[in-house]
Protein backbone atom coordinates (compact mmCIF):
# COMPACT_ATOMS: atom_id res chain seq x y z
CA UNK A 1 0.00 0.00 0.00
CA UNK A 2 1.29 3.57 -0.63
CA UNK A 3 1.86 5.87 1.80
CA UNK A 4 0.37 8.96 2.22
CA UNK A 5 1.06 12.03 0.28
CA UNK A 6 -0.74 15.23 0.33
CA UNK A 7 -2.08 16.48 -3.13
CA UNK A 8 -1.82 19.22 -4.57
CA UNK A 9 -5.61 19.96 -5.40
CA UNK A 10 -6.89 18.86 -1.96
CA UNK A 11 -6.83 21.41 0.00
CA UNK A 12 -9.26 23.62 -2.16
CA UNK A 13 -11.29 20.47 -3.04
CA UNK A 14 -11.79 20.49 1.05
CA UNK A 15 -12.53 24.91 1.36
CA UNK A 16 -15.29 24.09 -1.63
CA UNK A 17 -16.79 20.88 0.01
CA UNK A 18 -16.20 22.48 3.40
CA UNK A 19 -18.22 25.97 2.53
CA UNK A 20 -20.92 23.70 0.10
CA UNK A 21 -21.60 21.66 3.30
CA UNK A 22 -21.87 24.80 5.08
CA UNK A 23 -24.60 26.08 2.94
CA UNK A 24 -26.23 22.90 2.70
CA UNK A 25 -28.72 23.28 5.37
CA UNK A 26 -30.15 26.90 4.44
CA UNK A 27 -30.28 25.42 0.73
CA UNK A 28 -32.38 22.66 2.38
CA UNK A 29 -35.05 25.07 4.23
CA UNK A 30 -35.23 26.83 1.20
CA UNK A 31 -36.37 24.62 -0.72
CA UNK A 32 -38.58 23.11 1.95
CA UNK A 33 -36.14 20.32 1.97
CA UNK A 34 -35.25 20.63 6.11
CA UNK A 35 -35.94 17.18 6.73
CA UNK A 36 -32.67 16.13 4.81
CA UNK A 37 -30.83 18.03 7.23
CA UNK A 38 -30.97 14.97 9.99
CA UNK A 39 -29.73 12.84 7.25
CA UNK A 40 -26.66 15.00 6.27
CA UNK A 41 -25.99 15.42 9.80
CA UNK A 42 -25.95 11.31 10.18
CA UNK A 43 -23.69 11.48 7.37
CA UNK A 44 -21.47 13.60 8.84
CA UNK A 45 -21.35 11.80 12.08
CA UNK A 46 -20.40 8.48 10.57
CA UNK A 47 -17.91 9.85 8.39
CA UNK A 48 -16.13 10.71 11.37
CA UNK A 49 -16.70 7.35 12.94
CA UNK A 50 -15.72 5.58 9.54
CA UNK A 51 -12.45 8.39 9.18
CA UNK A 52 -11.57 7.14 12.73
CA UNK A 53 -11.51 3.74 11.78
CA UNK A 54 -9.52 4.47 9.19
CA UNK A 55 -6.58 5.49 11.14
CA UNK A 56 -6.81 2.34 12.75
CA UNK A 57 -7.45 0.21 9.62
CA UNK A 58 -6.29 2.06 7.09
CA UNK A 59 -3.07 3.91 8.67
CA UNK A 60 -2.33 1.81 11.01
CA UNK A 61 -3.06 -1.83 9.24
CA UNK A 62 -5.14 -3.03 12.09
CA UNK A 63 -7.89 -5.01 11.35
CA UNK A 64 -10.43 -4.13 14.45
CA UNK A 65 -13.90 -5.74 14.53
CA UNK A 66 -14.64 -3.60 17.96
CA UNK A 67 -14.51 -0.26 16.41
CA UNK A 68 -18.20 -0.11 17.52
CA UNK A 69 -17.26 -0.35 21.30
CA UNK A 70 -15.92 3.00 20.84
CA UNK A 71 -18.65 4.25 19.27
CA UNK A 72 -21.29 3.48 21.36
CA UNK A 73 -19.54 4.06 24.30
CA UNK A 74 -19.09 7.98 23.45
CA UNK A 75 -23.10 7.61 22.91
CA UNK A 76 -23.41 6.05 26.52
CA UNK A 77 -20.95 8.32 27.96
CA UNK A 78 -23.40 11.50 26.10
CA UNK A 79 -26.40 10.17 27.93
CA UNK A 80 -25.25 9.19 31.01
CA UNK A 81 -23.61 12.75 31.76
CA UNK A 82 -27.20 14.17 30.67
CA UNK A 83 -28.36 11.82 33.36
CA UNK A 84 -26.08 13.35 35.91
CA UNK A 85 -27.22 16.60 35.23
CA UNK A 86 -24.30 17.72 32.88
CA UNK A 87 -25.89 19.04 29.11
CA UNK A 88 -22.68 20.84 27.99
CA UNK A 89 -21.71 19.56 25.56
CA UNK A 90 -18.22 21.41 25.61
CA UNK A 91 -18.07 19.12 28.67
CA UNK A 92 -20.22 15.65 28.17
CA UNK A 93 -18.05 15.37 24.23
CA UNK A 94 -14.51 15.36 25.70
CA UNK A 95 -15.94 13.00 28.35
CA UNK A 96 -17.09 10.60 25.57
CA UNK A 97 -13.91 11.10 23.84
CA UNK A 98 -11.62 10.26 26.90
CA UNK A 99 -13.64 7.34 28.21
CA UNK A 100 -13.70 5.84 24.41
CA UNK A 101 -10.02 6.37 24.03
CA UNK A 102 -8.79 5.03 27.38
CA UNK A 103 -10.81 2.41 26.84
CA UNK A 104 -9.37 1.62 23.31
CA UNK A 105 -6.21 2.35 25.03
CA UNK A 106 -6.64 -0.78 27.21
CA UNK A 107 -8.08 -2.76 24.30
CA UNK A 108 -5.18 -2.21 22.09
CA UNK A 109 -2.85 -3.17 25.00
CA UNK A 110 -3.55 -6.49 25.26
CA UNK A 111 -4.61 -6.74 21.63
CA UNK A 112 -1.72 -5.34 19.88
CA UNK A 113 0.23 -7.83 21.34
CA UNK A 114 -1.59 -10.81 18.59
CA UNK A 115 -1.61 -10.22 15.13
CA UNK A 116 -4.06 -11.04 11.92
CA UNK A 117 -7.18 -13.12 12.83
CA UNK A 118 -6.39 -13.39 16.30
CA UNK A 119 -6.20 -9.62 16.48
CA UNK A 120 -9.81 -9.48 14.72
CA UNK A 121 -11.36 -11.77 17.16
CA UNK A 122 -9.99 -10.17 20.50
CA UNK A 123 -10.99 -6.79 19.67
CA UNK A 124 -14.53 -8.69 18.50
CA UNK A 125 -14.65 -10.01 21.86
CA UNK A 126 -14.18 -7.23 23.68
CA UNK A 127 -16.80 -5.00 21.97
CA UNK A 128 -19.09 -7.85 22.24
CA UNK A 129 -18.63 -7.79 26.21
CA UNK A 130 -19.01 -3.60 26.33
CA UNK A 131 -22.75 -4.80 24.22
CA UNK A 132 -23.68 -7.65 26.93
CA UNK A 133 -22.43 -5.00 30.19
CA UNK A 134 -24.56 -2.23 28.99
CA UNK A 135 -27.66 -4.89 27.78
CA UNK A 136 -27.59 -6.21 31.35
CA UNK A 137 -26.84 -2.36 33.24
CA UNK A 138 -30.15 -1.58 34.32
CA UNK A 139 -29.41 1.69 35.79
CA UNK A 140 -28.58 2.54 31.62
CA UNK A 141 -31.35 1.14 30.42
CA UNK A 142 -30.57 -2.38 29.32
CA UNK A 143 -31.64 -3.56 26.52
CA UNK A 144 -33.97 -0.67 25.30
CA UNK A 145 -30.95 1.54 25.79
CA UNK A 146 -30.32 5.35 27.82
CA UNK A 147 -33.33 8.13 25.92
CA UNK A 148 -31.81 11.63 25.92
CA UNK A 149 -34.24 14.01 27.46
CA UNK A 150 -33.60 15.99 24.71
CA UNK A 151 -30.61 17.62 22.89
CA UNK A 152 -27.40 19.13 24.75
CA UNK A 153 -25.98 23.04 24.29
CA UNK A 154 -22.84 24.16 23.14
CA UNK A 155 -20.97 26.30 24.46
CA UNK A 156 -24.52 27.76 25.72
CA UNK A 157 -26.23 27.32 22.12
CA UNK A 158 -28.60 24.73 22.29
CA UNK A 159 -28.46 22.03 19.82
CA UNK A 160 -32.33 21.10 19.65
CA UNK A 161 -32.10 22.76 16.14
CA UNK A 162 -31.19 20.44 13.17
CA UNK A 163 -29.25 22.67 11.64
CA UNK A 164 -27.24 23.98 14.84
CA UNK A 165 -26.53 20.13 15.68
CA UNK A 166 -25.30 19.91 12.23
CA UNK A 167 -23.06 22.70 11.95
CA UNK A 168 -21.79 20.66 15.23
CA UNK A 169 -21.19 17.39 13.61
CA UNK A 170 -19.78 19.33 10.74
CA UNK A 171 -17.24 21.45 13.19
CA UNK A 172 -16.24 18.16 14.62
CA UNK A 173 -15.58 16.35 11.20
CA UNK A 174 -13.66 19.14 10.06
CA UNK A 175 -11.35 19.34 12.84
CA UNK A 176 -10.87 15.48 13.21
CA UNK A 177 -9.64 15.89 9.08
CA UNK A 178 -7.30 18.62 9.31
CA UNK A 179 -5.91 17.01 12.60
CA UNK A 180 -5.75 13.23 10.75
CA UNK A 181 -4.67 15.18 7.35
CA UNK A 182 -1.55 16.70 9.99
CA UNK A 183 -0.98 13.63 11.54
CA UNK A 184 -0.90 11.26 8.39
CA UNK A 185 2.05 13.67 6.60
CA UNK A 186 3.89 14.14 9.98
CA UNK A 187 6.47 11.67 11.46
CA UNK A 188 3.86 10.28 13.63
CA UNK A 189 1.69 8.95 10.23
CA UNK A 190 4.95 8.26 8.34
CA UNK A 191 6.17 6.04 11.22
CA UNK A 192 2.37 4.43 11.64
CA UNK A 193 2.12 3.74 7.80
CA UNK A 194 5.74 1.98 7.75
CA UNK A 195 5.13 0.03 10.64
CA UNK A 196 1.65 -1.25 8.56
CA UNK A 197 4.51 -1.91 5.40
CA UNK A 198 6.88 -3.82 7.46
CA UNK A 199 6.82 -3.70 11.23
CA UNK A 200 10.05 -6.25 11.47
CA UNK A 201 12.50 -3.59 9.73
CA UNK A 202 11.23 -0.54 11.69
CA UNK A 203 12.21 -2.38 14.91
CA UNK A 204 15.84 -3.07 13.08
CA UNK A 205 15.60 0.81 12.83
CA UNK A 206 14.93 1.61 16.50
CA UNK A 207 11.03 2.02 16.70
CA UNK A 208 8.71 0.40 18.95
CA UNK A 209 6.21 -0.59 16.74
CA UNK A 210 3.57 -1.40 19.62
CA UNK A 211 3.69 1.82 21.13
CA UNK A 212 2.64 3.68 17.67
CA UNK A 213 0.52 1.28 17.19
CA UNK A 214 -1.29 2.27 20.23
CA UNK A 215 -1.87 5.73 20.23
CA UNK A 216 -3.16 5.35 16.97
CA UNK A 217 -5.84 2.75 17.99
CA UNK A 218 -6.42 4.82 21.22
CA UNK A 219 -6.69 8.16 18.83
CA UNK A 220 -9.46 6.01 16.69
CA UNK A 221 -11.08 4.99 19.36
CA UNK A 222 -11.63 8.90 20.86
CA UNK A 223 -12.60 10.46 17.80
CA UNK A 224 -14.96 6.91 17.33
CA UNK A 225 -16.38 8.09 21.06
CA UNK A 226 -16.96 11.48 19.34
CA UNK A 227 -19.03 10.64 16.76
CA UNK A 228 -21.31 8.41 19.15
CA UNK A 229 -21.56 11.15 21.32
CA UNK A 230 -23.08 13.24 18.26
CA UNK A 231 -25.15 10.43 17.46
CA UNK A 232 -26.75 10.13 20.74
CA UNK A 233 -27.70 13.20 20.48
CA UNK A 234 -29.11 13.58 16.87
CA UNK A 235 -30.98 9.78 17.36
CA UNK A 236 -31.63 10.98 21.20
CA UNK A 237 -31.06 7.48 22.43
CA UNK A 238 -28.19 6.02 23.26
CA UNK A 239 -28.96 2.24 21.93
CA UNK A 240 -26.92 -0.95 22.58
CA UNK A 241 -27.49 -1.78 18.54
CA UNK A 242 -24.50 0.93 18.16
CA UNK A 243 -22.24 -1.57 20.09
CA UNK A 244 -22.89 -4.66 18.22
CA UNK A 245 -20.56 -6.44 15.88
CA UNK A 246 -22.97 -5.45 13.07
CA UNK A 247 -22.30 -1.54 13.84
CA UNK A 248 -18.49 -2.11 13.46
CA UNK A 249 -18.92 -4.13 10.26
CA UNK A 250 -20.76 -1.17 8.93
CA UNK A 251 -17.66 1.02 9.42
CA UNK A 252 -15.46 -1.27 8.40
CA UNK A 253 -17.81 -1.26 4.85
CA UNK A 254 -17.70 2.46 4.67
CA UNK A 255 -14.05 2.45 5.08
CA UNK A 256 -13.50 0.16 2.00
CA UNK A 257 -15.90 1.02 -0.27
CA UNK A 258 -14.61 4.57 0.54
CA UNK A 259 -10.75 3.38 0.25
CA UNK A 260 -8.85 1.79 2.97
CA UNK A 261 -6.09 4.28 3.79
CA UNK A 262 -6.83 7.01 2.24
CA UNK A 263 -7.47 10.40 3.93
CA UNK A 264 -10.93 10.84 1.98
CA UNK A 265 -11.95 7.01 2.23
CA UNK A 266 -13.84 7.33 5.31
CA UNK A 267 -15.59 10.37 4.86
CA UNK A 268 -16.64 9.05 0.94
CA UNK A 269 -17.93 5.64 1.86
CA UNK A 270 -19.93 7.01 4.88
CA UNK A 271 -21.55 9.59 2.10
CA UNK A 272 -22.14 6.67 -0.26
CA UNK A 273 -23.39 4.29 2.11
CA UNK A 274 -25.88 6.13 3.87
CA UNK A 275 -26.87 7.69 0.56
CA UNK A 276 -27.71 5.05 -1.40
CA UNK A 277 -29.64 3.64 1.31
CA UNK A 278 -31.53 6.45 1.76
CA UNK A 279 -32.21 6.16 -1.77
CA UNK A 280 -32.63 2.84 -2.42
CA UNK A 281 -34.98 2.31 0.71
CA UNK A 282 -37.37 4.51 -1.42
CA UNK A 283 -37.31 2.08 -4.41
CA UNK A 284 -37.87 -1.20 -2.66
CA UNK A 285 -38.23 -3.22 0.84
CA UNK A 286 -35.60 -5.73 -0.49
CA UNK A 287 -32.79 -2.47 -0.51
CA UNK A 288 -30.52 -4.61 0.99
CA UNK A 289 -29.95 -6.92 -2.30
CA UNK A 290 -29.37 -4.28 -4.62
CA UNK A 291 -27.12 -2.34 -1.87
CA UNK A 292 -25.33 -5.47 -1.77
CA UNK A 293 -24.62 -5.76 -5.57
CA UNK A 294 -23.71 -2.39 -5.50
CA UNK A 295 -21.12 -3.06 -2.74
CA UNK A 296 -19.81 -6.61 -4.45
CA UNK A 297 -19.69 -3.79 -7.84
CA UNK A 298 -17.60 -1.64 -6.02
CA UNK A 299 -15.08 -4.38 -4.50
CA UNK A 300 -14.93 -6.07 -8.25
CA UNK A 301 -13.98 -2.76 -9.95
CA UNK A 302 -12.41 -0.34 -7.35
CA UNK A 303 -10.95 -2.79 -5.04
CA UNK A 304 -8.57 -0.15 -4.06
CA UNK A 305 -11.98 1.90 -3.23
CA UNK A 306 -13.89 4.50 -4.59
CA UNK A 307 -11.45 7.15 -3.33
CA UNK A 308 -8.82 5.56 -5.78
CA UNK A 309 -11.03 5.95 -8.81
CA UNK A 310 -10.98 9.71 -8.29
CA UNK A 311 -6.92 9.56 -7.54
CA UNK A 312 -5.85 8.02 -10.65
CA UNK A 313 -8.28 9.99 -12.70
CA UNK A 314 -6.43 13.52 -11.47
CA UNK A 315 -2.97 11.76 -12.12
CA UNK A 316 -2.07 9.27 -9.21
CA UNK A 317 0.20 10.44 -6.78
CA UNK B 1 39.24 -12.43 25.56
CA UNK B 2 37.75 -9.54 27.80
CA UNK B 3 36.93 -6.40 26.43
CA UNK B 4 35.15 -6.92 23.50
CA UNK B 5 32.17 -5.13 21.82
CA UNK B 6 29.50 -7.60 21.40
CA UNK B 7 30.27 -10.50 23.64
CA UNK B 8 28.12 -13.68 23.53
CA UNK B 9 28.31 -16.57 26.24
CA UNK B 10 27.13 -19.82 26.16
CA UNK B 11 24.26 -19.50 23.80
CA UNK B 12 22.01 -22.23 23.68
CA UNK B 13 18.73 -22.60 21.80
CA UNK B 14 16.65 -25.71 20.81
CA UNK B 15 14.05 -25.65 18.42
CA UNK B 16 12.16 -29.06 19.07
CA UNK B 17 14.33 -31.63 19.44
CA UNK B 18 16.96 -29.76 17.18
CA UNK B 19 19.66 -27.96 18.70
CA UNK B 20 19.86 -24.58 16.71
CA UNK B 21 22.97 -23.62 19.02
CA UNK B 22 24.76 -25.40 21.41
CA UNK B 23 26.73 -22.94 24.02
CA UNK B 24 28.04 -20.89 21.82
CA UNK B 25 31.27 -18.05 22.85
CA UNK B 26 31.71 -15.86 20.48
CA UNK B 27 33.23 -12.41 20.60
CA UNK B 28 34.27 -9.16 18.55
CA UNK B 29 36.26 -6.63 19.74
CA UNK B 30 35.50 -3.07 18.33
CA UNK B 31 37.00 -1.97 15.10
CA UNK B 32 37.15 -5.15 13.65
CA UNK B 33 35.42 -6.77 10.75
CA UNK B 34 34.97 -10.34 11.89
CA UNK B 35 32.99 -12.98 9.69
CA UNK B 36 30.75 -15.67 10.86
CA UNK B 37 31.11 -18.60 8.20
CA UNK B 38 29.41 -22.06 7.98
CA UNK B 39 27.62 -24.79 6.02
CA UNK B 40 24.33 -24.27 4.75
CA UNK B 41 22.01 -25.16 8.14
CA UNK B 42 24.92 -24.93 10.47
CA UNK B 43 22.92 -21.51 12.16
CA UNK B 44 24.23 -18.40 11.40
CA UNK B 45 21.55 -16.46 10.68
CA UNK B 46 19.90 -18.05 13.78
CA UNK B 47 22.97 -16.72 15.98
CA UNK B 48 22.17 -13.43 14.45
CA UNK B 49 18.18 -13.39 15.19
CA UNK B 50 20.22 -13.81 18.78
CA UNK B 51 22.73 -11.24 18.47
CA UNK B 52 20.04 -8.31 17.04
CA UNK B 53 16.97 -9.27 19.76
CA UNK B 54 14.22 -10.83 17.18
CA UNK B 55 15.01 -14.19 18.55
CA UNK B 56 15.67 -14.95 22.56
CA UNK B 57 17.45 -17.75 23.40
CA UNK B 58 17.01 -21.02 26.50
CA UNK B 59 20.42 -20.06 27.57
CA UNK B 60 23.25 -17.81 28.46
CA UNK B 61 23.74 -13.90 27.61
CA UNK B 62 24.38 -11.86 24.84
CA UNK B 63 26.65 -8.77 26.14
CA UNK B 64 26.71 -5.45 23.99
CA UNK B 65 29.12 -2.57 25.06
CA UNK B 66 30.15 -3.49 28.22
CA UNK B 67 26.03 -4.26 28.93
CA UNK B 68 23.92 -7.24 29.64
CA UNK B 69 21.48 -7.27 26.17
CA UNK B 70 19.83 -10.73 26.07
CA UNK B 71 16.41 -8.97 27.85
CA UNK B 72 16.24 -5.83 25.09
CA UNK B 73 14.10 -6.23 22.07
CA UNK B 74 15.19 -5.70 18.89
CA UNK B 75 14.59 -1.91 18.95
CA UNK B 76 15.89 -1.37 22.07
CA UNK B 77 19.08 -3.06 21.04
CA UNK B 78 19.65 -1.13 17.58
CA UNK B 79 18.96 2.37 19.64
CA UNK B 80 21.77 0.81 21.92
CA UNK B 81 24.03 1.19 18.85
CA UNK B 82 23.47 -2.50 17.23
CA UNK B 83 22.17 -2.07 13.34
CA UNK B 84 21.31 -4.92 11.31
CA UNK B 85 20.90 -5.15 7.32
CA UNK B 86 18.70 -7.95 6.01
CA UNK B 87 19.63 -11.34 3.90
CA UNK B 88 16.54 -10.33 1.77
CA UNK B 89 16.05 -6.67 0.78
CA UNK B 90 14.25 -5.28 3.53
CA UNK B 91 13.63 -1.36 2.26
CA UNK B 92 10.15 0.65 1.79
CA UNK B 93 10.06 0.10 -2.16
CA UNK B 94 6.53 2.59 -2.54
CA UNK B 95 8.90 5.47 -1.10
CA UNK B 96 11.78 7.31 -2.52
CA UNK B 97 14.99 6.41 -1.81
CA UNK B 98 15.56 9.63 0.29
CA UNK B 99 12.62 8.92 2.30
CA UNK B 100 13.83 5.28 3.48
CA UNK B 101 17.13 6.82 4.49
CA UNK B 102 15.13 9.48 6.36
CA UNK B 103 12.83 7.27 8.07
CA UNK B 104 16.19 5.91 9.31
CA UNK B 105 17.36 8.83 10.61
CA UNK B 106 13.91 9.76 12.60
CA UNK B 107 14.24 6.65 14.32
CA UNK B 108 17.53 7.17 16.20
CA UNK B 109 17.23 8.34 19.90
CA UNK B 110 19.06 11.97 19.29
CA UNK B 111 16.50 12.57 16.36
CA UNK B 112 13.58 13.52 18.28
CA UNK B 113 10.10 11.70 19.41
CA UNK B 114 8.42 10.33 16.27
CA UNK B 115 5.62 11.09 18.32
CA UNK B 116 4.87 14.67 16.40
CA UNK B 117 1.75 14.62 14.75
CA UNK B 118 1.38 18.30 13.40
CA UNK B 119 4.71 19.11 11.12
CA UNK B 120 4.90 17.48 7.65
CA UNK B 121 7.88 15.11 7.46
CA UNK B 122 8.61 16.76 4.60
CA UNK B 123 9.23 20.12 6.27
CA UNK B 124 12.15 18.17 8.41
CA UNK B 125 15.33 19.58 6.61
CA UNK B 126 17.53 17.79 9.30
CA UNK B 127 16.17 14.45 8.85
CA UNK B 128 16.78 14.78 4.82
CA UNK B 129 20.36 16.37 5.42
CA UNK B 130 21.21 13.79 7.59
CA UNK B 131 19.84 11.00 5.38
CA UNK B 132 21.30 12.01 2.23
CA UNK B 133 24.75 12.17 3.72
CA UNK B 134 24.27 8.47 4.40
CA UNK B 135 23.43 7.85 1.00
CA UNK B 136 26.12 9.71 -0.04
CA UNK B 137 28.35 6.85 1.91
CA UNK B 138 27.33 3.69 0.02
CA UNK B 139 27.15 5.65 -3.19
CA UNK B 140 23.67 6.80 -3.59
CA UNK B 141 23.45 10.41 -3.51
CA UNK B 142 22.39 10.56 -7.51
CA UNK B 143 19.65 8.07 -6.84
CA UNK B 144 17.60 10.05 -3.54
CA UNK B 145 14.77 11.08 -5.78
CA UNK B 146 14.20 7.53 -6.85
CA UNK B 147 11.06 5.52 -5.93
CA UNK B 148 13.07 2.83 -3.96
CA UNK B 149 11.87 -0.58 -5.51
CA UNK B 150 12.67 0.93 -8.92
CA UNK B 151 16.46 0.48 -8.04
CA UNK B 152 18.62 -2.52 -9.26
CA UNK B 153 19.01 -5.01 -6.55
CA UNK B 154 22.60 -3.97 -5.92
CA UNK B 155 21.63 -0.39 -5.15
CA UNK B 156 18.75 -1.80 -2.69
CA UNK B 157 21.87 -3.65 -1.08
CA UNK B 158 23.42 -0.63 -1.11
CA UNK B 159 20.46 1.48 0.25
CA UNK B 160 19.71 -1.28 3.24
CA UNK B 161 23.69 -0.61 4.40
CA UNK B 162 22.91 3.22 4.01
CA UNK B 163 19.71 2.85 6.27
CA UNK B 164 21.32 0.80 8.98
CA UNK B 165 24.36 3.46 9.06
CA UNK B 166 21.31 6.09 9.28
CA UNK B 167 20.85 4.46 12.64
CA UNK B 168 24.82 5.16 13.52
CA UNK B 169 25.39 2.33 15.20
CA UNK B 170 28.65 1.33 16.63
CA UNK B 171 28.09 -2.58 15.46
CA UNK B 172 26.96 -3.43 11.82
CA UNK B 173 25.25 -6.85 11.43
CA UNK B 174 25.35 -7.58 7.86
CA UNK B 175 23.52 -10.34 6.89
CA UNK B 176 24.93 -11.69 3.83
CA UNK B 177 25.23 -8.52 2.26
CA UNK B 178 26.39 -10.10 -1.06
CA UNK B 179 23.64 -12.60 -1.68
CA UNK B 180 21.66 -12.47 -5.13
CA UNK B 181 24.11 -9.86 -6.37
CA UNK B 182 26.23 -10.11 -9.52
CA UNK B 183 29.91 -10.40 -9.50
CA UNK B 184 30.08 -6.43 -10.34
CA UNK B 185 27.97 -5.09 -7.72
CA UNK B 186 29.79 -7.86 -5.35
CA UNK B 187 32.91 -6.04 -6.22
CA UNK B 188 31.65 -2.53 -5.57
CA UNK B 189 29.67 -4.15 -1.90
CA UNK B 190 33.12 -5.28 -1.16
CA UNK B 191 34.71 -2.16 -1.29
CA UNK B 192 31.76 -0.26 0.38
CA UNK B 193 32.26 -2.71 3.15
CA UNK B 194 35.90 -1.81 3.19
CA UNK B 195 34.93 2.03 3.22
CA UNK B 196 32.35 1.21 6.38
CA UNK B 197 34.81 -0.57 8.30
CA UNK B 198 37.18 2.42 8.73
CA UNK B 199 34.49 3.88 10.81
CA UNK B 200 32.13 1.25 12.56
CA UNK B 201 32.80 -2.28 13.64
CA UNK B 202 31.02 -5.15 11.26
CA UNK B 203 30.42 -8.43 11.95
CA UNK B 204 29.58 -9.89 8.92
CA UNK B 205 27.43 -13.42 7.63
CA UNK B 206 28.51 -14.23 4.36
CA UNK B 207 28.89 -17.43 2.09
CA UNK B 208 31.24 -15.51 -0.58
CA UNK B 209 34.39 -16.94 0.56
CA UNK B 210 36.71 -14.01 -1.75
CA UNK B 211 34.74 -11.88 -0.03
CA UNK B 212 34.95 -12.67 3.55
CA UNK B 213 38.93 -13.76 3.31
CA UNK B 214 39.51 -10.20 1.70
CA UNK B 215 37.33 -8.37 4.42
CA UNK B 216 37.73 -10.28 7.54
CA UNK B 217 39.78 -9.08 10.27
CA UNK B 218 39.03 -12.60 12.00
CA UNK B 219 36.90 -15.21 11.32
CA UNK B 220 34.19 -17.46 13.27
CA UNK B 221 33.32 -20.85 11.76
CA UNK B 222 29.75 -22.42 13.08
CA UNK B 223 28.84 -26.04 12.44
CA UNK B 224 26.18 -27.82 13.68
CA UNK B 225 24.71 -24.55 16.34
CA UNK B 226 28.74 -24.91 17.14
CA UNK B 227 31.69 -22.27 16.68
CA UNK B 228 34.43 -24.58 15.99
CA UNK B 229 36.75 -22.04 15.02
CA UNK B 230 38.01 -18.54 15.11
CA UNK B 231 41.23 -17.34 14.67
CA UNK B 232 42.48 -15.02 11.57
CA UNK B 233 41.77 -16.25 8.16
CA UNK B 234 44.97 -18.12 7.17
CA UNK B 235 44.73 -19.85 10.52
CA UNK B 236 40.97 -20.57 10.31
CA UNK B 237 42.06 -21.79 6.35
CA UNK B 238 44.51 -24.12 7.32
CA UNK B 239 42.33 -25.21 10.69
CA UNK B 240 41.82 -29.15 9.98
CA UNK B 241 38.01 -29.34 11.59
CA UNK B 242 37.31 -26.30 9.54
CA UNK B 243 38.30 -28.21 6.05
CA UNK B 244 36.79 -31.34 7.50
CA UNK B 245 33.13 -29.12 8.09
CA UNK B 246 33.75 -27.75 4.81
CA UNK B 247 34.72 -30.69 2.56
CA UNK B 248 31.95 -33.21 4.57
CA UNK B 249 29.52 -30.30 2.87
CA UNK B 250 30.78 -31.49 0.04
CA UNK B 251 30.78 -35.26 -0.15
Amino acid sequence: MAFYRPTRWQRPLALALLVALAALPFVLEAFDQAFYIGLATRVLIFALAASSLNLVLGFGGMVSLGHAAFFGIGAYVAAICQQAGINEALVAFPAAMAAAGLFALAVGAVSLRTRGVYFIMITLAFAQMVYYLFISARTWGGDDGLPLAGRMTLAGISLAGDRALFFAALAALTAAMVLFARLVDARFGRTLQAIRENETRMEALGYPAFRYRLVAFALGGAFAGLAGALLANLTGLASPNLLQWTQSGTLLVMVIIGGVGTLWGGVVGAALLLGLEEVLVGVTEHWHIILGLLLLAVVLFAPKGVTALFAAKGGGR
Amino acid sequence: MSGGLLEVRRLSRRFAAVDALKDVDFTVVAGEVHALIGPNGAGKTTFIHHVSGALRPDHGSVHFAGRDVTGLSMHERVRAGMARSYQITNVFPSLSVRDNAALAVQGRADAGSSFRFWRPVAAETALFGEAESCLAQVGLAGKADAIAGSLSHGEQRALELAMALATRPQLLLLDEPMAGTGPEESARMVELIEDLARHVTILLVEHDMDAVFRLADRISVLVNGQMICTGRPDEVRNDPGVRRAYLGDHL
